[in-house]
This record gives structure tokens, C-alpha cells and sequence, in this order.
């Protein structure tokens, strides 16, 4: 039984899809509930009530509003290219969900075990910017095309950041495969090995990069409602709109599962004795979860340029000194090889 | 099972590639030609060099691409006036096609053996990304510093080309901006009724 899963052509895609199933489906019952939280923190911090009509205390409110996205009426503006207006929010939605391709939940259970992963999380997520663009241009709309412009620009300057703040990591693991990052933050102290502490500047950045990545909130530019309606999500409507939420939703979730996995030792337990396991995992993604929807609920909203110039002139210098600084660090074996994991066999 | 995804994959960027010149729409060019970098990224996984199929991903899909999509978007170039001169061009376009072909004709001829036969795509190392590394900063290290004060002298030469300064444009100081405090901000008064500050 196990040879035909494993030899044959047709079992090894059966098994796949199998694996790429258990990751799927769990994921979007999670996303459910956390479109729940999400909207439940945001009410509890302005003193709202928040959902809670639909199911006890509210819980199962997403579940009504999938309902009601996929009855409406799907409205397509005239003028739009048809085939790209449609293009856009599945692409959105199809690359969020194919990143988690690569994610380790504990060192052997991952989807693809591939030696670039990372790599392959960052190139995923620079794709990211199509469904967004082709989105606002097909729309036929002014405000749904501004909105792709300046979303556009914000997403391709804060991958920069993020991009060389990931190299630092890279560079004190060795390798681009997170089963090493991770294995490379276990050490004798718990949570005093992981990433954070040597690269702490780097966490900060990293988290602001991310908002900034996903357009959250406070660089919810795209779709500023003040100035722009929606941005470039003003002309969809039903599932189309739905896509493209779950796509960005995805896409924040996945930015927690990469600080956890990048920072705070993934699957590894903080304390030295306890076991490690994915509930660990799921513990920090869902604490990072939290922070981003407290940072939506507790700032104000960027202007454009004070948000170019955060990217450009402050993260960007920050970040290429910090890689500079690390590989200095790497290379004589500072603070104890605190940032040479490979050399010390971490 | 390889070979079926080449063929599945090279059939890909080849349709797509064909559809980047044939498309009416500019903007549908260009949708096909990320297309058709995507699916060479695909060709580079399968011969195994996956760190440059990724880089190819990111640099040209990610970032080369966006701006192409940019320009064509913004641009209010009337497309079908630009077409209507294609046919005057033609005998370009066919010396530049033989060019490309008898290039690719000569190297499959003269390399088809190495090629086949020796093909490593991670020679020395474990993995691909190692192998580049390990010769990138040593061996072609005076060529890999080279092309980094190409980019930089092509970088600095476009914001020369496309800076200027304009009078009438306001501008933010950020330091001004955040220098200021409570106090030069606002000032509260006490007037008496009917008389006014």
C-alpha cells in the first residue's frame, strides 16, 4: 500500500493533493473563525459589541456572510475586460493559498520540502501585486485604478525591506529551507535562542514591512475609502470580492506563520523541557494574528508619502546595514555565534 | 513523467510567447508575457536549478514586469495607428527571427552533446543556490561588480534624465513636520465676549 503512494505516478499525485488537502481545508475553517476575531478584537477595542447575533457570541458569522456572498449577483461594470476583471481576484486568491505550499507545521510535515523555499515564499508574494493591478485596470473605474496604482508601488517597496531583512536570517542559517531556519533557533536557552533577540531590530521592521505588504491598516492605502471609495476592490461585488478578501486575509496569516517561523522558533517549544509541537505553531501565529488586528484597530492611516518615505529612506537603509552588519557578525563569530548558526552546528 | 511536463511547460511559454505579438490589447501583451516568464521559471525548475528559476521569478515577474504593466497602462498610445505600420517592418522582423534561429540552431548542434549527457545544474554543491555562491563572489567576483556599477550608473543616469526641478511643486518637509510641537501648533485664548481677538 505504501509503494503505490510512493513509486507510482498516479499515488504520488493522489498523495499530494491528499497533503495539500489537510493543509487547505483546516486553513480555511481558521479563516473563518479569524475573520470572526478579527472583527470581534476591533469591536472590543472601540467599545462596540462587534458579531453576535449569528450563532453564540456571534461565532458563526462568517459562515452567514460566505452565504450571502456567493448567492448575490455577480455586477461586472461596463467597459471592464471581462477575462482579466475575473483573472484578477482568482489570481489574488490562488497565489495566497499556493505559498502555504511550503510551510512547515512541524520538521516533517511540509507540503513541498524544497531547498529554496524561501525564495519561493518571497517570489509568490511578489506576484501578489497582479491581482491588485489587473483588478484596478479592468474595472474601468478612476477610483479602483488609483487605488491599484498606489497599491502597486506600496506592495513592490516594502517586499524590498522585507526581502533583505529575510536575507539576514538566511545568512546567520545558511540555508533557504525553513525546516533549518528553525532546527538553527534550537538551543539550550529556549526562548532566548531564537531569532528575535540577535535580530531584534529586524522583528519590528519586519512586522511593519508586513502590514505594509498586505495592505493593512495603517497602510490601508489601496483602499483608503476616505479618498478612494475602495480602491481597487470598488467595482466587485459577490464571490469575485469574496475572493479577493480570503486572498488577503490568507496572505496575513501567512505573514504571521513567516515572523513565527523566521523569528520565534516556529514549532519550538519557549521553554527548555516542555515538547515541542505544532500547537506552538498555531500559538504564535494566532498571538501575531492578534497584534495585526490590534494595529488596525488602534492606528490612524498613513499619508501616501510620509508611507513612501517610511519605505525608501528609513527601512530600506535600515535593513541593507543590518544585512551588512550580520554578515560581519557571521563572519568572525561574534557574541558566541549568536549569529553563525551553521558554523556552531545549531 | 518529466519529459510529459516539459513538453506540457515549453508548449506553455511557447503559446504564450507567440500571444505577447499577436495580442491586440498592449495590456493582454503583457499579461502573456508574465505569462511566459512564469513558465520558463517552470523549464528552469525542471533541469533542476531552482534558485534561478526563483530569481527569474521574483526579479523579472515580480518587479521587470510590473513596470512594463505600468507604463502600458498609463500610456494613451493609440495601439491600432501603431499597428498599421507593422507591415512596413516586416523584413526586420524576418532578419531578426533568422538571427535568433540560426543562433539557437548553432548552439543546439554545437553544445547538444555536453548538454545532454553532462548537464549539472548544481556543479561542486549540494544545491543550486551553494553552487552559484560559491563562485559568484570569488571566481567572478571583478564581472558579478561590474554589472552591480552598471546598474547603478543606468540607475543614477535615469533619475538625472527624468529630475526636475519645478518651482511651483510644493513639496513636504518631513522634518519640519515632525519637529513640531503643541506649542506652535495652536495657542488658546481667552477673549471677552464681544470683542474678538
Amino acid at each position: 500500500m505504501m509503494e503505490f503512494f510512493t513509486t507510482t505516478t498516479l499515488g504520488i499525485a493522489l498523495l499530494v493533493t491528499g497533503q495539500a488537502l489537510l493543509v487547505i481545508v483546516p486553513l480555511f475553517v481558521a479563516l473563518a473563525f479569524l475573520m470572526y476575531g478579527d472583527r470581534k478584537v476591533w469591536a472590543a477595542v472601540q467599545m462596540r459589541r462587534g458579531p453576535n447575533q449569528v450563532g453564540v457570541f456571534g461565532v458563526l458569522q462568517s459562515f452567514a456572510d460566505l452565504l450571502k456572498y456567493i448567492v448575490k449577483e455577480v455586477v461586472v461594470p461596463a467597459g471592464a475586460d471581462k477575462f482579466v476583471f475575473y483573472l484578477a481576484p482568482m489570481m489574488t486568491f490562488v497565489l495566497a493559498l499556493i505559498a502555504w505550499a511550503v510551510i512547515p507545521w512541524n520538521p516533517t510535515w511540509v507540503v513541498a520540502d524544497i531547498n529554496v523555499a524561501v525564495l519561493y515564499i518571497f517570489a509568490v508574494s511578489s506576484l501578489e501585486v497582479y491581482g491588485v493591478i489587473m483588478g484596478g485596470w479592468a474595472s474601468n473605474s478612476k477610483y479602483a485604478f488609483l487605488g491599484s496604482l498606489r497599491s502597486a508601488a506600496q506592495m513592490i517597496s516594502y517586499e524590498v525591506s522585507i526581502g533583505l531583512i529575510i536575507i539576514g536570517v538566511i545568512i546567520s542559517t545558511g540555508s533557504l529551507n525553513f525546516g533549518d531556519i528553525v532546527a538553527a533557533q534550537d538551543g539550550n536557552y529556549g526562548l532566548f535562542s531564537w531569532y528575535w533577540l540577535p535580530h531584534f531590530p529586524m522583528v519590528i521592521l519586519f512586522f511593519v514591512s508586513a502590514l505594509a505588504e498586505t495592505n493593512r491598516p495603517p497602510f490601508d492605502l489601496p483602499e483608503a475609502e476616505s479618498e478612494l471609495v475602495a480602491g481597487y476592490q470598488v467595482e466587485y461585488s459577490s464571490t469575485p470580492f469574496l475572493l479577493f478578501m480570503m486572498g488577503e486575509l490568507l496572505s496575513v496569516v501567512l505573514m504571521c506563520a513567516l515572523i513565527s517561523l523566521l523569528f520565534f522558533g516556529g514549532w519550538l517549544s519557549p521553554i527548555p523541557g516542555i515538547p515541542d509541537s505544532i500547537l506552538w505553531l498555531i500559538g504564535k501565529m494566532l498571538f501575531f494574528f492578534f497584534m495585526f488586528a490590534m494595529v488596525k484597530a488602534i492606528t490612524p492611516r498613513y499619508r501616501y508619502d510620509q508611507l513612501m518615505r517610511l519605505g525608501w529612506k528609513v527601512f530600506l537603509p535600515m535593513s541593507l546595514g543590518w544585512v551588512v552588519l550580520v554578515a560581519f557578525f557571521a563572519q568572525y563569530g561574534a557574541f558566541g555565534g549568536a549569529y553563525a548558526r551553521w558554523a556552531i552546528g545549531g | 513523467m518529466a519529459v510529459i511536463a516539459f513538453y506540457l511547460i515549453a508548449a506553455v511559454v511557447l503559446v504564450s510567447a507567440l500571444s505577447v505579438i499577436m495580442a491586440r490589447n498592449p495590456v493582454h501583451s503583457v499579461l502573456w508575457l508574465i505569462l511566459a516568464f512564469f513558465s520558463s521559471a517552470g523549464l528552469l525548475v525542471l533541469i533542476g536549478a531552482e534558485f534561478l528559476a526563483m530569481l527569474l521569478v521574483v526579479v523579472y515577474v515580480g518587479a521587470v514586469a510590473v513596470l512594463f504593466l505600468f507604463v502600458v497602462m498609463m500610456l494613451d498610445v493609440d495601439f491600432v495607428e501603431l499597428k498599421r505600420g507593422t507591415l512596413r517592418y516586416w523584413p526586420f522582423a524576418v532578419l531578426v527571427g533568422i538571427i535568433f534561429a540560426a543562433e539557437i540552431v548553432l548552439a543546439s548542434v554545437i553544445g547538444t552533446a555536453d548538454m545532454e549527457t553532462n548537464f549539472d545544474a548544481s556543479p561542486g554543491a549540494e544545491t543550486n543556490a551553494e553552487a552559484i555562491g560559491q563562485v559568484m563572489y570569488t571566481q567572478y567576483l571583478l564581472l558579478f561588480q561590474m554589472a552591480g556599477i552598471i546598474l547603478l550608473v543606468a540607475m543614477i543616469g535615469a533619475i538625472v534624465l527624468t529630475l526636475r526641478h519645478r518651482p511651483e511643486t510644493k513639496r513636504q518637509n518631513i522634518a519640519k513636520q515632525t519637529s513640531r510641537r503643541r506649542s506652535d501648533a495652536y495657542e488658546l485664548k481667552d477673549p471677552t465676549p464681544g470683542q474678538g481677538i
